[in-house]
C-alpha cells in the first residue's frame, strides 16, 4: 500500500447490466411482501405480531404432538379450526401491513410509474398474503409431524395426515388471505382495516352458530356457509369427510363458494387497484 | 483510477416529442387539461413552468404511460409510452410531487426494493441504492428509518428511488416544495449536476420560474394547458444585463451624456437604461451624473429575466 492514500470520487457509474423487466419485479414483490408479513427487513416491533401468533400456533402445535404421543387421536387437519382466531389476529395486523400501508403512504405512484402494472401489484400483494397464512399453518403441522416421526407407529398415516392437514391449511389460506386483503385494500388506516377484517369475519359468527345449533337438517347444513370462518371447515368435510359439521349432500355447494368466493374477492381487488388514483 | 463514464455514452438525440398532444377528463363538461401541444425537447435540464392547473402533472402522467391522450400523439425517448409503457417506464425515474414514503423502513432498504421494481437484479439494486443515496448526500444516514428524517432528507429519498435504476430521463414534480431556502439552494444544484455530470435528462415541473431558470438548459412554459413558449434559455435571454438610473432632474442630459460615450442608451419612463457591458459601465455612470452635477436618485442592476420574456410573449400573443 502506498503511504498516502487517495480518496477518488469515481462519479456516477452508469449501468448497462440487464433489466429484467415486469415479471422479475413481481417476483419482487411477492418476496418482499412475503418477508414483511413476517416483519424481516422490519423494525424489532414489526416482528411482534406475526411472531406471537406463529409461537402460540406452535404451542397448540407441541400439545397436539404430546397428545398424539400418549394415544390420543388427534387429526392434522384440526390445527388450522383451533387456530383460527389466532390467523384472524395474524390477518387484521399483516393484511394492512402488506396494502393499507402503500395506500396511507401514497407509494403506489412509485410503483405504477415502473414496468410492474397495477393488477401485477394486487395480484403479489394477495400470493404474499396467502403464502404467509399457509405457511404460519404449515410450519406447526410440520412441527407434529416431526415430533410424531420419533414416537414410531405408521409413518405413512402420518404422511397422508400431514399432507391432508396441508390441504386443509390451504383451504384457509386463500379464502381468508383473499377477504381480509380486499378488506384492507379499501382502508388507508390500519386500524380501521383491522377492525373491519375482525368485523367481517366474526360478525355472522353468532348467528351462523345459533342456526347451528337450533337448526334442523337444511338450515344446520347450509348455515356454516354464512360465515367465512366456518366455510374452511365446511370444505374440509367434503374433501375429507371429517369434521364435526353437518353438511349434508351440500358438499359440492361448499366446494363451489370456496371457489367463487375467493375469485370474486381477487376480481374486486383488481377492480380496486384499477381504479386507484394516483 | 476509475473515471465517470457519462460522457461516452450515447444519449438519444431527442427526449420528448409530441405531436397536437390533447388530453381531455371525461365529464360534464369534460376538463381540457393539455390542448393541441406540439413540442420537441433536446436532452439537459428542461423546466416545465406553469402556475397549479396549467397541465404539469397531467404532461408527466401521459410521459410515463399511466394517462393517455385524447387525441394526438407522444413519444418519450423514442417510444410510444401507450405502446411500450413497460419499456418507457424501466428507463424513466419519476419523482411525485407529494409525500410517497413508507416512514418505518431503511433508507437503503426502501432504495433496494425499488431498484428492484424497477428491474435491477437483487445485489447491483442493494449497490445502486447505496451509490444512489451517496449521490444525493445521504451516505452516512443511508441505514436510518425515513420517519426519522427532515423534509430535506425525505426530498432526497424521493430523488434517490428515482435515480437508483440510471434512468435515461427522469421527471421531477415540483422537487423543491417544502424546503427551506438552503434546502432548495441544495436541491436545485442536485439536479444541475445529476443534468450535467451524470449525463441524465431532467425534466424539472415548477410553478415558480425564477428557480428553474437557473439551472435550466430549455424552458417549456404552460398556460392552462396550452403552450406558451418552449425554447432554451439562451434564446430567452441573450439580452445583457441593464442598469437603470433616476436622476431628479436633467434626464435628457444623461441620456444624451452616455450616449456620446458611446454606451447604449434606452428611455423607460422617468429612468435612463444603460446596457452592462463590463465592470466600467459603473464607474463611467456614476462620473458623468458627478460632472453633470445631477442629483441620483436610483441606481440599479436589472437582470434580464425570462419571465419578462414570457410576460413579453404573452402580451404579444394577446395583442
Amino acid at each position: 500500500m502506498p503511504a498516502e492514500s487517495v480518496i477518488h470520487d469515481i462519479g456516477y457509474q452508469r449501468y448497462t447490466g440487464p433489466r429484467l423487466g415486469r415479471a422479475y419485479a413481481t417476483r419482487s414483490l411477492f418476496v418482499h411482501g412475503l418477508r414483511a408479513a413476517f416483519g424481516l427487513g422490519r423494525s424489532a416491533k414489526a416482528k411482534i405480531f406475526p411472531w406471537t401468533v406463529a409461537g402460540l400456533i406452535g404451542v397448540i402445535a407441541l400439545i397436539f404432538a404430546v397428545a398424539a404421543a400418549q394415544g390420543e387421536e388427534v387429526s392434522y387437519q384440526d390445527l388450522p379450526q383451533v387456530a383460527s382466531v389466532l390467523i384472524l389476529v395474524f390477518l387484521a395486523v399483516v393484511a394492512p401491513e402488506l396494502v393499507s400501508r402503500d395506500l396511507r403512504n401514497k407509494t403506489l405512484p412509485l410503483y405504477f410509474s415502473r414496468p410492474i402494472h397495477r393488477r401485477d401489484y394486487a395480484l403479489a400483494k394477495l400470493a404474499s398474503l396467502t403464502c404467509a397464512v399457509w405457511l404460519i399453518l404449515a410450519g406447526p403441522l410440520t412441527l407434529i409431524f416431526a415430533a410424531g416421526a420419533f414416537g414410531g407407529g405408521d409413518v405413512w398415516t402420518d404422511v397422508r395426515g400431514l399432507l391432508s392437514g396441508y390441504a386443509v391449511a390451504a383451504f384457509y389460506a386463500v379464502i381468508f388471505s383473499a377477504l381480509a386483503l380486499l378488506i384492507a385494500s379499501i382502508a388507508s388506516r390500519r386500524a380501521i382495516a383491522a377492525g373491519a377484517i375482525a368485523a367481517v369475519f366474526l360478525v355472522t359468527l353468532p348467528v351462523v352458530g345459533v342456526l347451528m345449533e337450533v337448526g334442523e337438517g337444511t338450515v344446520e347444513q347450509l348455515a356454516p356457509l354464512g360465515s367465512p370462518v366456518m366455510l374452511p371447515e365446511g370444505i374440509r368435510t367434503w374433501v375429507f369427510h371429517t369434521g364435526e359439521l353437518e353438511i349434508g349432500g351440500f358438499g359440492p355447494l361448499y366446494g363451489a363458494v370456496g371457489v367463487l368466493l375467493p375469485l370474486a374477492c381477487a376480481l374486486l381487488l383488481l377492480l380496486r387497484y384499477r381504479k386507484v388514483s394516483l | 483510477m476509475r473515471v465517470a463514464i457519462n460522457s461516452e455514452v450515447m444519449r438519444p438525440a431527442g427526449i420528448i416529442a409530441t405531436r397536437s398532444l390533447t388530453k381531455v377528463y371525461p365529464g360534464k363538461p369534460g376538463v381540457t387539461a393539455l390542448a393541441d401541444l406540439t413540442l420537441d425537447v433536446e436532452p439537459g435540464v428542461i423546466g416545465l413552468v406553469g402556475a397549479n392547473g396549467a397541465g404539469k402533472s397531467t404532461m408527466i402522467k401521459i410521459l410515463l404511460g399511466l394517462l393517455g391522450p385524447t387525441s394526438g400523439t407522444v413519444q418519450v425517448l423514442g417510444l410510444d409510452p401507450m405502446t411500450s409503457g413497460d419499456e418507457v417506464r424501466s428507463r424513466v425515474g419519476y419523482m411525485p410531487e407529494h409525500d410517497c414514503l413508507p416512514p418505518d423502513m431503511i433508507a437503503a432498504e426502501f432504495v433496494t426494493h425499488m431498484g428492484r421494481m424497477s428491474g435491477l437484479p437483487r445485489t447491483i439494486a442493494r449497490e445502486r441504492a447505496s451509490e444512489a443515496l451517496r449521490h444525493v448526500g445521504l451516505y452516512e444516514e443511508r441505514y436510518r428509518q425515513i420517519g426519522g428524517y427532515s423534509t430535506g432528507m425525505k426530498q432526497r429519498v424521493k430523488l434517490a428511488q428515482a435515480l437508483v435504476h440510471d434512468p435515461d430521463l427522469l421527471l421531477l414534480d415540483e422537487p423543491t416544495n417544502g424546503l427551506d431556502p438552503a434546502g432548495r439552494e441544495a436541491m436545485l444544484a442536485l439536479i444541475h449536476r445529476i443534468g450535467d455530470e451524470f449525463g441524465i435528462s431532467v425534466v424539472v415541473c415548477s410553478h415558480l420560474l425564477g428557480e428553474v431558470e437557473r439551472i435550466c438548459d430549455s424552458l417549456v412554459a404552460l398556460d392552462a394547458g396550452r403552450l406558451l413558449r418552449a425554447d432554451r434559455i439562451e434564446s430567452m435571454t441573450t439580452g445583457l444585463d441593464v442598469l437603470a438610473i433616476e436622476v431628479g432632474e436633467g434626464t435628457d442630459d444623461l441620456a444624451k451624456a452616455l450616449g456620446d460615450l458611446g454606451l447604449g442608451v434606452r428611455r423607460e419612463g422617468r429612468a435612463v437604461l444603460v446596457s452592462l457591458s463590463d465592470e466600467d459601465t459603473y464607474d463611467v455612470v456614476l462620473r458623468t451624473v458627478a460632472e453633470l452635477d445631477l442629483p441620483l436618485h436610483r441606481l440599479d442592476q436589472r437582470r434580464h429575466r425570462v419571465a419578462e420574456l414570457f410576460a413579453t410573449k404573452e402580451a404579444v400573443n394577446a395583442g
